[in-house]
This record gives C-alpha cells, structure tokens and sequence, in this order.
C-alpha cells in the first residue's frame, strides 16, 4: 500500500483502506487457490502414472513363487539331485512387529530347541531387513498349518509350502553336484533380483549346482494378491506358474557313482571312471564327503567343526583340488615316451637295486634287485632303476611331452568352479620358475612320477583312458549327444599295444598289480598301480629297517594309486583310483581291490554287489551308517551340558553354516594362489621339497611329500 | 419472487447455502465411501451434526450485530480462562489435554478462541479513534491479545491451531489498517525467528513433522508415510478418479487418517482432480462471498468480522489442502466441512452464522 495520506486518517480513508486490503487480501487467497489446483493437477494428472504404480505397489502383493530346480539325472535318466515337497517357516525382519513375542509363539508352534532359538536370533541380527530368516525347514504338516493359520496374528513370519533340493545319493555325489543354500545378502546387492529374498530360494554354492545355475534356477512364478496395508489379504488377483529350471543330463553313471562311493570305504580318497570311446565321466567320487542334504538346509556348528578338522578333509573335492605325485602310475606313459624317443622296448637294463648318479645313490623298491628287464618286465615289476636309466640317457625333456599328451598337467573344460592342474616338469619350466638349470636327478626323480610331478585324479584317469583308446579323448560330464569323436593320438599304435601287453602283465602275468585281476569271465583288467611317500626316510631309519605304514601315523602313510582299463585288449573303461595316506595297510581297502570292483561294477554289477557286502561291514557299514555313527560320537565327544552348548553356539561366527563351505573353498582357491605365488617367487612347491640329492644317499625313494591337500581353516 | 417467499427466508444468501450444503453432503458422500460403504461411524453422525448446526448457523444468523459487539471482550475473556483451565487440568491429571468437558458437550476452547480472536481484534479497532491506527497504541494490544492464547495452545501442544489464531488476528490487523511496513517487517522477522523457533520452541515431534515435510521419503514408513501416502492417493486419482467406492490407498487402510485431515485425498482418489477443483473452488466462493459481506458492510466492526472469519475459513482448507498435497508440513487441521469432526465444523458454521448476520443487516440498510 503507498497510501501516503495526512497522518490524521479519517473514517472515510479508513473505510477505503479497507477495501483496497480486503480486495489484496481476497487476490491472494485466490492464487493461494490457483496454487493448489495448479499442485493437484501436477500431482494427479503431469505424475499421475507414478503414483498409479506407487499405488498398485501398494495395493497389490506381489508374491514369488521360487520356480523349481531343475534335475540333474545321470546317463540313463536317474535322478541325481531332485525336489520334494517342503513346509518351511521363515521371518521376514522387516516385518517383524513384537521380535520377541513371535519368536515365543514360534517356539511354541514349532517345537524349536535352544540351539534353534540361539541361531535364529543370531540370524536376525546379521540379517538385512530384506533377507529371510529361516525358522525351521521341513516340518511336518501339522505344526505347518498351526503356524499358517495364526499368520496374521504374527506380522514378519512366513509360512511357505515350497520345494527342497533332494539328493538321494547323499554323501556319494556331494563333490559331483555340490549343494545349493540360501543366497549371500552380497549377492542380493549385486543383483537386486527380488527372487534372491523369497523365502524358500537357494541357488547353487559349489559344484555343478554353482556351474549349471544359470540352466538350473528355472523361471520364477507370482501370485499377486490385494492386501491392506497391515498384510491381510483381501482377495488374490492373479497367479502364474512357476517355470522349473532345464534337466541337466550328466554321462555321469548313478549306480556306479554309489557304488564308487561306497567301495571307498573309510579311505581319504577318490576315484574318476571313463567311458573309452567317448571321453564320458561315468563317475566322480571324492570321498568321505558331507551330506548335500544337510548342508542345502545349513548344518549346525558342531556339524560344520566336526567336517573341517577331519584329516580326510570331507569338504574338498579330492578329484580336481587334490594334487598327488603319480608315482609309478606314469611308468607306462614314460614307456610310450621312451620309445617314441628312440628306445628299444626289447633292449634291458640291470637292475642290482640301487643306481649311482654323481655323488648320490638312487634305489628299486625291490632291495635286492630285478636283474635284467625289458621294458615290459620293467612295468609289470614297477622296476624303478629301468626308468631312472632309460630316463637319464633320453632326458626327461622327451618325456614330458607325451605326459601332457596324455594329459597330465593339462587343464579341461569341466564345468567345475575350481580345479588344480599339477605340474608336468621340463627344463624350460625349472628354468623359468627357478631359474635352475635341469639336472639328471630331477629327471630320474620325475621318471617314477616323483619330484616335481604333481597331477590330480581326474588327469590320472585321462590319461588310462587315452593310453587305453590311443585317441586324445576329453572328459565330458554333461551328456551331449553330438560330442565329436576324439583324433588318435600321434603315437605309434604299436607302442600303445605294448603298453597295454604290459599293464595286462602287471594283473595278469605276475606283476605288481596281481590282486587286481578281475573275475569276470572274458574281461582282463590292465592297470599299473603307484605309492607315493610323503615323508624322507633316513639313512638311519633304512640302517634299522624301515618303519611299516601301520606304525606311522595317517598323515605321514604313502598314498595308494592305482589306473587301469578294462577289457585290456579292447579298453571300453578306464579309471583312477587315488587314495591320500593309504598306506597299504588293509588289503581290501588298498587301491588294487577296490579298482578291480569299480570295474567289475561295469561288467558284472552282481558279483560286484556281492563282494561290497561282503566287504562293507568289515568298516563300518554304509555311507550313512558310518556318517551318522561319526557325528554321535563327535557330537558325545564335544557337546557339554545345553547351557554351556549355549554359550559356544553363541560365539558361532558363522549362524548357517552351510556358507563357511564356500569361505573354506575360497581359502583353499587363495592358498592354491599362493602356492603358485611361492613357485613363481622361486620358494618351490612345499609338496616336491626337491631335496639335493648330494647330501642324502639314502634317497631312494622319492622326495618327501608333504600333505598335497590343501586344509579348510580351522 | 420476493412477494411469494416471506422475507426472512428471501434474504438469505441462498447461493452461499447451497455451496455450504453442497461441500457438507460431498464431505459426507466421501465419509461414507471412507468407511468402506457404509453410513456408520462416520457419515451418520457427520451428516446429524452437520445439518442440526447449519440450523444452528440460520439461528445465528439472527442475532443481532450489537450482540456480538457486546459479546466480543467477555467471550474472549471467558475463552482464555477455559484455556488455562485446560493447561490446569492437564497438568493435574498428567498429560495433555485440549477439550473441557462440560457434561453435555465437549468444549474445545482453542477452536472457538478462532472466532474469538477475530472477536475480540475486531473490537480493539473499532474503538480504537482512526486517527490513532498507524500508531502503537494500535498494535501491542492486539499482540497481546494474539500471543496470550496462542502461547497457551501451543502449550498444549497444538501447532496448528495456535498458528490459525495468530493467523486470523494478524489479519484483522492488517484489515484494520496497521501500517503495511510493520507487515513486511513482521515477515522478515518471521523469516529469522521460523529457523530459532524450529531448534528451540518447538517439541520433537513437531520439528520432525517439518524435517519430514522436507523430505518425506526419508521416513517412508514413520511420519513422512502420511504425506507420501496421501500424494500417492491424490496422484493416482488422475483426472477423473478411481470412482465411488473404489478408492484403494483408503480402502486398504494405506492412507492414514483417511476420513479426518487426510478426507481430502481419500475424496481425490475416488473424485479425481475434477473433484478436488470442485472443493476448492466452492470454499473460494464461500470465502469470497464472505468477504464481499464485508466489504458491503457498514460499520467497521462488521468490515473487520466479515473479513476476518472468512479468512479464518480461508486458513483452514488452504493449511489442510497445502498439507495433503505435501505442501506443508503436517500440523493437524482438518479440512472444514468434509472432515469428520464437530469442532471444525461448529467453528466454520457458527462463522458462516456470523457472516449471514451481517449479511442479513447489509441487506436491510442498502436494499431498503
């Protein structure tokens, strides 16, 4: 107002006043007006479909469905990991309104113990809001419903009828499918996929069910329901089905992988079988192993101690993790190398026990000697000083190559997340990592498959099967019907047949391997067998008689390997049989027995059969008989009275247990690095030890070998 | 026309009451929508309490404007000692409280202290000789008479309301003529006292309404939920509206206080802007009329009063919209006529009594 009048006002100026401030007074009640429509319709008409979704969000609940995993079923189409049907109890910790008073209610409807109670809470502290909670999985239908009807009453808990991942093998496939679990709140962060916090999904942690997610996982079905906005359902809109994840089918032969499994025994060990005309993996076992079953609900604390501090080291995958040094299971490779290289299979060599090279002494496992050997002899006696020879005067350098012909060293395409591919040494290598010149004794270590030769199961059974088919197959574990056929490998034909007079002579004709011959009529088993030390023997211990594997205790016994084809005249199978720290101890636990029933499983499953039952109670009964019977005792032994098991299960860093397998395969994946770091700084693997062969004459036998598997933390 | 119809019905403000009427039966069309189709608990009892006070408003209408006149300091005095009675007896019974309760009717003196501050300022001016306006004889005593009720309903606490008297007592000042710089200076002195205030006199629950107004989405689920709830009702109405009854964001309990101070959105959501610009412009041209009441009228009295009560009509459905729509903070008022209520409602309908009155005297000394 610019009212500038007299500084008297007069009624009449008053009342003008008036006006002209009540006119202002009513404009701006009218563009406060005009603001507010103007606000409304920017709200429902310029952002009206914005809130249209916030308000169907709202309004709608859309509810996964977590599809159904896929199968994976063996060659012939028998189920290897399935679904069956799950009642499940999950908290969602967003929701939860009264934690306590639901937990209480929980506790009551579900029967929940202590250890149960002391889990879930230490879940729900660790939780992120979105992420379920698992309460109890697998309950029976009745205290299922009782929750279910009582749902409303407790905001956050849910109830869900869904599928569970079933392997009904067990433990005998646990390193071949790995387990699935509930995803990691990290991998929800990284992908945002609301099926990752629906209760009830689990996606593959390790083996084939972490390599074939992707076929596997299958497409997540809906159910959209109208709710309030405090959850309670008015009425459901729509569902849509679920669609269940591809059937994989694996060349993998079920019944063989059990019975593998099963003839493993209490073993620390594993073993790989091939089909020889087509590269297939009819089995994959790495034994003891934990229960996939278990473990894809999450196991307890006192489960996942018990399984990594056990020295047969249940939780690693032995067949591509587990480095070895061959031993004399490369003998027939160096033979097809020899004579590739020029050397006369006919032509013998002495052995009088023992070889002198340069200032050291190098010894036949036979104290007195072999006499004159051919090459066959030398194989079907496991003759060292034949190789050391032989070896010596072609260099090591001519051999290596048909080693990685035939496989050893050499990496394939499995669909395993993490493998370890052992070395194959020539000079170039020892040049390059150690920047040492190659000696003679490096190649007389390396010729009885010793030194710096280090090569896992699954390359052990490669290379049978390609000495036993001459062709370069490659291990496939998926079935694919149009595989190519594999090339022959560029070795004389001949040489390969002798190879296999000769590994025929090792069962068949009075060599090492004699009680590996199989009983089936027509079939003639070939393999070579091998021991590898793990520790030093000294001149003293030689002096006083060397110390029987019985004595010693397990970690510091010889590993026991075995490979072998079957027909030897017409290879159709092939395998290899490692086991860490046999020893040699029990005969029908020694590779030798234990391979010729594997490959009598494929020629005569009943009498195969019949020689497991005959075995098996001798150790203990079956897979589970004896998991179940080591768990009570574990269990007996470690548990104290429930308040005190309170209290370590509080300290538990880790609530579902089943992700410390992961962090354990991780940390072997780190200490594999390192280990490659260490070679490559020049420190030297710490299996080979590479001794110098100067200062110890006694070394006869190979450098000591320290434990080749890698431990899961303590 | 005027030969037919007896005269005291005939010069009634016929096309006010109709919008009157108008909002009141929408308001109650959406209450019985808010309760899912249903009469009760809300448009039942709105709907007796709305008509038995438009009667009591026509009643009003007929007292004449000495009354009021007389009435102006007395009921202002009786209003600020219910008002510490209330502060009293709430201190006696711990906690707060903002109603006295009479035995028949529950009086909350705060929402009639609306009317009575206008009242009460109204007065002040008229006595106060013209010549003194522009001095500060003019102001400290309707400041006093502001701040001393104000002060005591924001004790109760009460936000809200405490800012809608100040508000209608401001504007009689400014009506009266109060020099404009004092206006303009007073602005400014809000502007540095709103951020002092907001740290220190304000409660906790009170300055986190503000920060949530702010930044609704930072509270999704405690506070800022209402504001994000009740845009989200008023987005999604669109032009034309979800339709009767088929509101969701207030069917499935999304929109919090969906039948009080939030009606507006749950009308939105069913009405559609189509709706929203109805309400609004009906209260516009209540409002307006109000105050071409007063600007017809002859004495200063009934200038400032007719004025001042329809802007306090004005404040509350501006406060209320501004804050549905996440224009303002949430500060509890509702929106008159439409909310289920009976104090809103009795305050704007003894106003629009009031207004009538005045309406009725203009009528008799200019159109005869």
């Amino acid at each position: 107002m610019s009212f500038r009048g007299p500084r008297v006002l007069t009624e009449s100026m008053q009342a003008f006043s008036f006006s002209r401030r009540a006119w202002l007074l009513g404009a701006g009640q009218l563009g406060v007006g005009a603001v507010l429509v103007g606000r409304m319709a920017w709200l429902s008409v310029a952002e009206n479909e914005r809130y249209n979704l916030l308000s169907e969000s709202n309004r709608v609940n859309n509810t996964m469905i977590p599809p159904r995993r896929g199968w994976i079923v063996d060659r012939h189409g028998q189920p290897i990991a399935n679904n069956r049907t799950d009642f499940r109890v999950d908290l969602i910790p967003d929701r939860i309104v009264d934690k306590d008073a639901t937990l209480a209610a929980l506790r009551k409807l579900l029967a929940l113990t202590d250890e149960d109670m002391l889990r879930i809470e230490a879940d729900l502290k660790k939780a992120a809001g979105f992420q379920p909670v698992p309460v109890a999985e697998n309950i029976d239908w009745e205290r299922f419903a009782a929750v279910y009807v009582r749902q409303p009453e407790m905001p956050g808990v849910a109830p869900t009828r869904g599928f569970a991942r079933n392997y009904p093998a067990g433990a005998a496939v646990a390193h071949l499918t790995g387990y699935v679990g509930a995803p990691t709140a990290e991998q929800y962060r990284a992908t945002r996929d609301p099926l990752l916090v629906t209760p009830g999904f689990k996606l593959g942690k390790d083996g084939l069910e972490k390599t074939l997610e992707p076929l596997l996982r299958g497409k997540a079905g809906a159910k959209r329901v109208e709710v309030t906005a405090r959850g309670k359902l008015v009425q459901e809109l729509a569902t849509r089905k679920d669609e269940p994840g591809r059937t994989v089918r694996l060349t993998i032969d079920a019944g063989l992988q059990e019975y593998a499994a099963r003839r493993l025994g209490t073993n620390s060990g594993s073993c790989v079988v091939f089909d020889c005309l087509s590269g297939e993996m009819l089995a994959m076992v790495s034994m003891p192993a934990y229960d996939p079953n278990s473990f894809s609900e999450g196991i307890s604390h006192l489960e996942w101690d018990m399984l990594s501090k056990d020295d047969h080291v249940p939780l690693m995958n032995k067949v591509t993790q587990g480095l070895y040094p061959p031993g004399s299971t490369v003998k027939p490779m160096n033979g097809l190398a020899l004579m590739a290289a020029g050397v006369n299979p006919n032509e013998r060599v002495f052995c009088s026990g023992a070889m002198r090279l340069g200032t050291s002494v190098f010894h036949c496992h036979k104290r007195g000697g072999h006499g004159p050997l051919d090459l066959k002899n030398a194989i079907m006696q496991s003759c060292d000083i034949y190789f050391y020879e032989m070896v010596r005067r072609v260099g090591y350098d001519k051999i290596a190559p048909v080693a990685r012909a035939l496989g050893l060293g050499q990496k394939f395409d499995l669909p395993f997340a993490t493998q370890r591919y052992g070395t194959v040494p020539d000079s170039a290598w020892k040049q390059h990592k150690y920047n040492k010149a190659w000696t003679a004794a490096d190649s007389v270590n390396a010729s009885i498959g010793q030194g710096y030769v280090l090569a896992n199961p699954l390359q052990l059974a490669v290379m049978a099967a390609r000495m036993a088919s001459g062709k370069a197959l490659v291990p496939t574990i998926l079935r694919d019907p149009f595989k190519p056929a594999a090339q022959p490998l560029a070795i004389d034909p001949d040489h390969f047949r002798i190879i296999r007079e000769a590994m025929n002579g090792v069962v068949n004709l009075g060599g090492t391997g004699g009680a590996a011959r199989m009983q089936v009529p027509g079939v003639g088993l070939a393999a070579k067998t091998g021991t590898a030390q793990v520790r030093r023997i000294t001149m003293a211990e030689r002096r006083s008689g060397v110390l029987k594997n019985g004595q010693l205790p397990f970690k510091l016994r010889d590993h026991a390997l075995l490979v072998c084809f079957a027909p030897y005249d017409n290879p159709r199978y092939a395998a290899a049989v490692v086991l860490e720290h046999n020893g040699h101890t029990v005969r029908n636990l020694d590779a030798p027995l234990i391979g010729r029933d594997i490959m009598t499983y494929m020629f005569d499953r009943e009498r195969a059969m019949k020689s497991l039952a005959e075995v098996e109670p001798t150790w203990g009964g079956d897979i589970r008989t004896r998991m179940a019977a080591q768990e009570a005792a574990y269990r007996a032994a470690h548990t104290t009275p429930p308040a005190q098991a309170a209290a370590t299960e509080t300290d538990a860093p880790a609530p579902t247990e089943a992700r410390a397998v992961e962090a354990a395969t991780d940390i072997q994946n780190e200490s594999q690095a390192a280990v490659e770091r260490d070679i490559a700084n020049g420190a030297g693997p710490a299996q080979t030890g590479s001794p110098e062969p100067d200062t110890d004459a006694s070394r006869i036998d190979p450098p000591a070998v320290t434990s080749t598997t890698a431990q899961p933390p303590r | 026309m005027r030969s037919i119809i007896p005269s005291p019905l005939a010069i009634l403000p016929w096309r006010t009451l109709l919008l009157v009427l108008a909002i009141g039966c929408f308001g109650l069309v959406v209450l019985y929508s808010a309760a899912n189709g249903s009469l009760r608990p809300w448009a039942l009892p709105q709907g007796v309490r709305f008509f038995v006070f438009l009667g009591g408003a026509l009643v009003l209408s007929r007292v004449p404007l000495s009354w009021w006149r007389n009435l102006a300091f007395p009921a202002y005095g009786a209003l600020v000692v219910a008002l510490l009675l209330v502060e009293l007896l709430g201190a006696v019974r711990g906690g707060s409280q903002r109603w006295l309760d009479l035995g028949f009717i529950r009086l909350q003196p705060s929402e009639l202290m609306k009317i009575g501050i206008v009242l009460a300022a109204a007065r002040f001016y008229e006595m106060l000789p013209a010549a003194e306006t522009r001095k500060f004889v003019a102001i400290w005593p309707v400041a006093v008479l502001i701040g001393v009720p104000a002060a005591l309903v924001m004790l109760q606490p009460d936000l809200g309301t405490a800012l809608m008297i100040c508000a209608g007592g401001v504007t009689v000042m400014f009506l009266a003529g109060v020099p404009l710089r004092l206006f303009l200076g007073g602005a400014a002195a809000l502007a540095v006292a709103a951020p002092l205030a907001f740290m220190f006199a304000l409660h906790d629950y009170q300055r986190n309404r503000v920060l949530i107004f702010m930044d609704p989405e930072s509270d999704p689920l405690g506070t800022g939920y209402h504001i994000s709830q009740s845009k989200i009702a008023i987005g999604s109405g669109g032009i034309f509206g979800k339709g009767f009854l088929n509101g969701t964001q207030s069917h499935l309990d999304y929109l919090p206080e969906g039948h009080t101070d939030f009606v507006f959105a749950t009308m939105a959501e069913e009405w559609g802007l189509i709706g929203g610009v109805f309400v609004i412009a009906a209260f516009l041209l209540v409002i307006r009329w109000g105050i071409n009441v007063g600007v017809r009228a002859e004495s200063r009295f009934a200038k400032l009063i007719a004025a001042g009560l329809s802007t306090t009509i004005f404040f509350y459905v501006a406060i209320n919209l501004m804050m549905v729509m996440g224009l303002a903070p949430v500060v509890g008022i509702p929106l008159p006529l439409v909310s289920f209520g009976g104090s809103a409602q009795m305050t704007v309908l003894i106003s629009l009594g009031i207004l009538m009155g005045i309406d009725r005297t203009n009528r008799h000394t200019t159109s005869w």
